[in-house]
């Protein structure tokens, strides 16, 4: 797959000598959806805003289609469109207005047939002629989109799309995400979401302290730190493992009444009817089990945790 | 150039104007006549002619200029400060612009109200008195190299603003004070010669005596050195503006 976006060492520093960048490279791939997560104040934002050029970078480059972002901005941009985090808009204007206005700032030339298909396929058609004080704040939110799109970008950024949004407009955003990617749009999205990241990403990059800690592809970080542990909960507490149920590499719980099984849920066989079998054998009654998968959030908040130690 | 996005900023910029147009139309023509019937009827009936111009026709070219500064200012600073305050700056800053173009469709848009104001209040102007303009086009020039440069300042007001009290204050606290000093209804002959002298370091001085010049003939100053000074503070402006977009002082971190 071809690299549509890449980062070299980038870093931005601040006259008070806060580091918001500290070196960051990645490549993005063309069609690819990657999903940025991080915990407020990690960088996602000052990152999306020194590729789009809110934010002058300290040092690094960037290229949006092989053009460098400060060397020859106006061929990066034009490729690239941004969806802010916080409801930026003129509350006066009419919602087709302001769409053509971002056609234009972008340097297209005007095509209403185009706003057209952008406001259907983001269900704002009707609304066209309201002034935007007039519509809900999800409303905003895919008016804010369709500006994005008004001048056909190859790669979008979307800041925090679902920060205090409902569950169902949550879905709704999902769901246009979905679309845009099947239409060939490269997007990259900054959440703290881990479900959403889970839920859309094709890969995860996870952000903390200016630092890109790791970035993977999602089911491949699912399956490499996805973990899955099953509790046996015994009746009567036991000192030792029994020998019988060596091969199953279990932990003890520290009150001797729970043994611990980790297994991979990717593997062809889990080895919980053998090791329920097993367990039987021993003599050993169950009194419950319960199964535990670590979730993203979880493999995230390790990694983060692991390098805030 | 991106002459699509000149186009797209002038035209949003624009349609701001035309939401409110009789309010832009209503508030010259009100306001215009106002300063006739109080200074023009009321106060000029008890003054002489100025130099074989009666003080309502007097007064007109600086009325126009009193106008045309003020709103030129506010249209530029209020055009570009309110992107800041929404936040919608981002889409202006992300954008395949340079500072050249947003310039261009931003002071252009506020240059253009403000003109048709200017234009408004002297058609205004001649229902009250008799006016004559001997230099047509020095007039059309210098009412629009008026627009251009106080929209040019405002332009500048309006990213230095970082609230609504500071983009009055340079409206109110400046410009006010130099264009009442400066000539919009009296002639600086009129001064006392230390005054006269004071009054040179005024700029709006040199702005109204050339474009009453442009009226009556009539000037305080060379009108040479009138356009010079124009010309001059638009220079000023345009560096300035060149370097906030080369710094990105207080636009962009």
């Amino acid at each position: 797959m071809t690299t549509i976006l890449s980062i070299r060492d980038l870093r931005k520093s601040y006259a008070d000598g806060f580091e918001a960048l500290k070196g960051v490279s990645l490549d993005i791939r063309e069609g690819e959806i990657l999903a940025l997560l991080g915990p407020n104040g990690a960088g996602k934002t000052t990152l999306i805003s020194t590729i789009c050029g809110i934010t002058t970078p300290t040092s690094g480059s960037v290229t949006v289609g092989g053009h460098d972002i400060q060397e020859e901005f106006r061929a990066a941009r034009q490729m690239i469109g941004l969806v802010p985090q916080e409801i930026a808009l003129e509350p006066f204007e009419k919602v087709m207005n302001t769409v053509r206005f971002s056609r234009g700032l972008f340097g297209k030339r005007a095509n209403d047939g185009r706003i057209e298909e952008v406001l259907r396929k983001l269900s704002l058609w009707d609304k066209r002629r309201n002034a935007i004080k007039e519509l809900s704040g999800g409303m905003k939110r895919r008016v804010l989109i369709a500006k994005a799109l008004a001048h056909d970008p190859r790669v979008l950024f979307l800041d925090e799309p679902t920060a205090g949004v409902d569950v169902e407009l949550r879905k709704d955003m999902w769901e246009i995400v979905a679309e845009l990617k099947a239409a060939g749009v490269t997007i990259i999205l900054t959440t703290h979401y881990i479900e959403e990241a889970e839920a859309i990403a094709d890969r995860i990059g996870v952000i903390n302290k200016g630092e890109l800690l790791l970035v993977e592809d999602k089911a491949k970080l699912m399956a490499r730190m996805g973990r899955k542990q099953l509790d046996v909960l015994l009746t009567r507490p036991i000192s030792t493992i029994p020998a019988s149920l060596a091969r199953h590499n279990l932990l003890l719980g520290a009150a001797g009444d729970v043994l611990i099984y980790t297994y991979d849920t990717h593997a062809d066989r889990t080895g919980i009817t053998t090791l329920l079998n097993d367990v039987a054998e021993a003599g050993l009654v169950l009194r419950d089990v319960v199964t535990r998968q670590s979730s993203l959030e979880e493999i995230f908040v390790t990694l983060v945790k692991g390098e805030t130690q | 150039m991106n002459w699509a996005a000149i186009a797209a900023i002038y035209r949003f910029e624009m349609a701001r104007f035309f939401r409110t147009l009789a309010q832009s139309f209503i508030s010259p023509v009100l306001s215009t006549s106002l300063y006739f019937v109080v200074f023009g009827t009321a106060i000029g009936s008890r003054i002489q002619e100025i130099e074989g111009v009666s003080y309502g026709a007097f007064i007109v070219p600086g009325l126009i200029m009193l106008s045309v500064v003020m709103l030129s200012i506010s249209n530029a600073s209020f055009g570009i400060y309110f992107p800041k305050f929404l936040g919608t700056v981002y889409e202006l800053l992300s954008a395949p612009v340079n500072f050249i173009e947003i310039v261009i469709g931003y002071v252009g848009a506020a240059a253009t109200k403000a003109l048709f104001v200017g234009l408004v209040i002297l058609v205004t102007a001649s229902f009250f008195v008799d006016l004559r303009i001997e230099h047509p086009f020095a007039m059309a020039a210098f009412l629009v190299l008026t627009c251009l440069s106080f929209s040019l300042l405002g332009f500048i007001v309006g990213i230095w603003a970082s609230n609504f009290e500071q983009m009055s204050l340079v409206p109110q606290l400046v410009v006010t004070p130099l264009i009442f000093l400066g000539g919009t209804f009296y002639s600086i002959s009129m001064l006392p010669p230390v005054w006269q002298t004071v009054t040179l370091f005024n700029p709006v001085v040199y702005l109204i005596s050339g474009f009453r010049w442009s009226f009556y003939g009539l000037a305080d100053v060379p009108v040479g050195l009138s356009l010079l000074a124009i010309a001059g503070f638009t220079g000023l402006c345009l560096a300035v503006i060149w370097w906030i977009f080369r710094t990105g002082w207080r636009i962009r971190s």
